[in-house]
Parts: C-alpha cells; sequence; structure tokens
C-alpha cells in the first residue's frame, strides 16, 4: 500500500496535500483498496462550508458505501466533477486523478494536528 | 471466533480480504469484485462454497418423509438428478431453499444455506417419518464452484469422465484428479458451471490443479463479492435478503417450485389459499437510471407513497448500472413503472424491469 512522503493524513484515511492557494484532500491508498472498486462518488457543492470531521461526500464500492470526512475545516472551491463518470480514477490514481475536493482552509493551525506520512504508515500497519 | 474452510489458508496466502459471512470467514474479493465478475461471466471462477451445508437423509421412508418438507415434487427425482425446492413453514414462509441430490431411492442428499444448517438441521429431525435419518455431513465436504464458459475445458482436463453426458441439474460421482468426488452440473451465477463435493483433506491438492488446469483458460479465484452480483443479474433470490420466514414462495416469483398437486406437505394448506387469492406483494427487479445504489433494507416509493423495500442492491458489471430486487405491491410490479429509491437523505429514480438483467 502506498503512502506519499509530502502529503498529510487523517485517521479516517484521508490526505491532504499543500497548493499555494489551497488544500487539495483525497482518500489514501489504504482507503481505496480496502473498499474495492468504487462505482459512485458523491462530492459537496462548491461553497459549501465544513467543520473539521464533518462529512463532505459518500464513496460507493460494489460491497460497501463509505462517507468521506474533512480532515481540516473550510470552503469548498472546486470538486473534482471528473470522478462523477470516472470514479474509477479513485482506485487507479488516489493521489493523483482522484482527488476529491479543493479547500480554502479557515484555520492553517489544523494542520498540525494531521498524521506525517512515517505516522499514518505506522496506523495503517496497526488497522 | 469464525468458522473456517478447509481453503482458508489458501485465500489468505494469494491476498483474498476476508469477512464474516454467516459465522464463516469468508473470501469477498481477490484482486476486484469486478474484474471477478467478468472472468465468469467471460472465461471462468473459482469459488470456496464449502460453508454450505450438507445434510443426508437415509432410510426406508426417506423419499416420503422428504415429500412431506419440501414443496416441490420429489417424484421428478431418480438417482443423478437433483431439484430446487424451498422447505415452507404451515403459515407458507420459507424456511431454507436447497438443493436436493438423489444418491439412492432411500438416500439424499440436501445442500442448504450456511446460515441455516442448524435450523434445517432440527426441522429435518422433527418431521421425518420412522426408520429415516438425518445426519448433518457439512464438516465432511469442501466444496467449490468452478463457473463460467471455459469450465468444461478446464475440468474435462482433471476428470475421468465425460462432462458432455452430464446435463443441467445432473450430478455424477467420478475422479478429479484422482480424488473421488460429486461433480454437479449446478451453480450460482447462470452460466455452464459445476460443483464439486469432495473429503476436506484433499482442499489444497484439488484448489491447485484447478487452478493449474485453468491457467489457460483465465481461471480466476473468486469471492463472494463477485457471486452475489453474478447471481443478482441472473435474478436467483439469496437466502436472508430476498426470501425468508416472513416471505412465501409465490411472492418470490417460485411458484414453479410449489406442486400442490403431489399430495400433502407442510405449508400446503395455506399455500393454496395464497396461490388463489394472489399475493399482495412480488419480488421485482429494478434498474436505477439516476447515479447511485440500493441496498437491502432502503425504502421504495410511488408518487409519495411508500411502496416497498430493497431486498438486493447491487452493481451491475455486465450493465455498468445499479440494480436491484425489491418486494412491491402488485400495481407497480410492471416493466416500465417508475418507482424512487431513498438512498441517504434522497431519492432517485429507478424504474421496475422485466428481468433477469444479463
Amino acid at each position: 500500500m502506498s503512502v506519499k512522503d509530502d502529503l498529510y493524513y487523517s485517521e479516517d484515511h484521508e490526505w491532504v496535500r499543500e497548493e499555494e492557494d489551497c488544500l487539495v484532500i483525497g482518500v489514501t491508498d489504504f482507503a481505496q483498496d480496502e473498499l474495492g472498486d468504487i462505482v459512485f462518488v458523491e462530492l459537496p457543492e462548491v461553497g459549501e462550508e465544513f467543520d473539521k470531521d464533518d462529512s463532505f461526500g459518500v464513496l460507493e464500492s460494489v460491497k460497501a458505501v463509505s462517507d468521506t470526512f474533512i480532515p481540516v475545516s473550510g470552503k469548498i472551491i472546486e470538486v473534482n466533477e471528473n470522478l462523477l463518470d470516472n470514479p474509477e480514477l479513485l482506485n487507479d490514481d488516489p493521489y493523483g486523478e482522484g482527488w476529491l475536493i479543493k479547500v480554502d482552509p479557515a484555520d492553517d493551525s489544523e494542520l498540525d494536528e494531521l498524521l506525517s506520512a512515517e505516522e499514518y504508515a505506522e496506523f495503517i500497519e496497526e488497522e | 471466533m469464525m468458522k473456517k474452510t478447509p481453503f482458508n489458508q489458501i485465500h489468505k496466502d494469494i491476498g483474498a480480504k476476508m469477512t464474516d459471512f454467516g459465522g464463516w470467514e469468508m473470501p469477498v474479493e481477490y484482486t476486484g469484485i469486478i474484474e471477478e465478475h467478468k472472468a465468469v461471466r467471460n472465461q471462468c471462477g473459482l469459488f470456496d462454497v464449502s460453508h454450505m451445508g450438507e445434510i443426508l437423509v437415509s432410510g426406508e421412508n426417506a423419499a416420503k418423509s422428504l415429500q412431506k418438507i419440501i414443496t416441490n415434487d420429489l417424484q421428478k427425482l431418480e438417482p443423478g438428478k437433483i431439484i430446487y425446492t424451498p422447505i415452507c413453514k404451515p403459515d407458507g414462509g420459507i424456511i431454507d431453499d436447497l438443493l436436493v441430490y438423489c444418491l439412492k431411492k432411500d438416500q439424499y442428499l440436501l445442500i442448504v444455506n450456511a446460515a441455516n444448517i442448524e435450523k434445517d438441521f432440527e426441522w429435518l429431525k422433527d418431521h421425518l417419518l420412522e426408520k429415516t435419518e438425518a445426519e448433518n455431513l457439512s464438516d465432511k465436504y469442501a466444496m467449490l464452484a468452478l463457473q463460467g464458459p471455459e469450465s468444461k475445458k478446464i475440468l474435462t482436463q482433471l476428470t475421468d469422465i465425460d462432462l458432455n453426458s452430464l446435463d443441467y441439474y445432473r450430478f455424477r460421482e467420478a475422479k478429479v484428479a484422482g480424488v473421488k468426488m460429486i461433480i454437479s452440473r449446478t451453480g450460482y451465477t447462470g452460466e455452464l458451471g459445476y460443483e464439486l463435493y469432495f473429503e476436506p483433506e484433499a482442499a489444497e491438492k484439488i484448489w491447485d490443479e484447478l487452478m493449474k488446469a485453468g491457467s489457460d483458460f483465465g481461471l480466476k479465484a473468486c469471492g463472494l463479492g463477485a457471486r452475489d452480483t453474478l447471481r443478482l443479474e441472473k435474478l436467483f433470490a439469496l437466502y436472508g435478503n430476498d426470501i425468508d420466514e416472513n416471505t412465501n414462495p409465490y411472492e418470490a416469483s417460485l411458484s414453479w417450485t410449489v406442486a400442490l398437486n403431489k399430495g400433502d406437505f407442510i405449508g400446503r394448506e395455506k399455500l393454496v389459499e395464497i396461490e388463489k387469492n394472489c399475493c399482495q406483494r412480488k419480488l421485482t427487479p429494478f434498474k436505477i437510471t439516476d447515479r447511485g445504489m440500493a441496498r437491502h433494507g432502503y425504502e421504495i416509493y410511488a408518487e409519495g407513497e411508500k411502496i416497498g423495500e430493497v431486498t438486493s442492491g447491487s452493481y451491475s458489471p455486465t450493465l455498468e448500472q445499479s440494480i436491484g430486487l425489491a418486494y412491491l405491491k402488485n400495481n407497480y410490479a410492471e416493466p416500465g413503472k417508475e418507482i424512487e429509491i431513498k438512498v441517504r437523505k434522497r431519492n432517485i429514480k429507478a424504474e421496475v424491469v422485466k428481468g433477469p438483467f444479463v
């Protein structure tokens, strides 16, 4: 299972990547593998605001349905609409083309509460 | 502590994701449900179904006893033949659905659902006539299902019988890779396929030999996930989802398994009544026209009124669309009717179809 070095992680198996003007959020390779073939994705509306740990979307695989939880508070500035018609991108490229949302964070310090790649790798080892 | 089949270690060694299925630790998928599903439709898949139960009913009154317990007609059977049948309570509710293998005129092997083994065994013991006994042999059999268009070519390499002479719902005692077993032309996928029953000690050998023989034919290990999507596309009822003690064979579209004219049997009186009055609801296939998926227990609406609940819902890898089964009030159980399924906070659109889906 791959864990990428330059990302932050949550215990709900989301990753966060810092870009210049926003945070990009997706689910981890571990999460997509646990879910299996993902066939539907529900995403929030641009402009919606969420508090940290709120459910912001739904991933539906052949065998199970799973909520996604936002690892930081903030406002949605973009969603990956490509996933609606190509949900398999989440399985094929969870850290790249399978990204879920871009967020304008409300509180940058929340990033410090997330796991590092090393910590997350340990965390899924124990799961 | 979950029960394990004789193939448990093999599954783990080849990287299966395991799940608790009615108290059994079973493989749900190996490489992916969609890929495994397509392998069975186009080439071949191998399923461990050893969790299924085997109960032997034998003795002077075995046939007479079973004729009284099952709803289908045992007269259709002779050694080497198989029938599918429900067994019902006096009120017509389905206790289980099972296969009956006629080994000899006074010896029948019943293949029952894993979750119902104890219940069925007790029910049988309570209702058998004298000079007849039931034996729970579930631990004495490993069971594999080899399913898909290439299954015959694969099995032919390993067996000493001519599979061309084995018709649907027939079985034969034969050797596969030198191991004595029952080969039956049955399955739960709607494809050409075989189910194999043999001693658990030979589990690893038979698995390996089949995998080797199937390597040129695209044979893949398949889990319960694909088993479920495959059976749903063909509208095969799943006990515990689509049928249970609160449903009767008529509303479950299983009227062909009820032989009202064969003489008395448990549930007959009530089933005669149900047949005469027609059911209020019917197990009905639907496909979802919006994005989203229906799951067991989701509510179904039409014109603002609740008209049923989803009993099975999944994704059809063949149609690339969500499909399902639900008990719907009769006036909605007609192809073309538009219905809505409550998925979490919203309603999504679906359409009643004729089915089967594939």
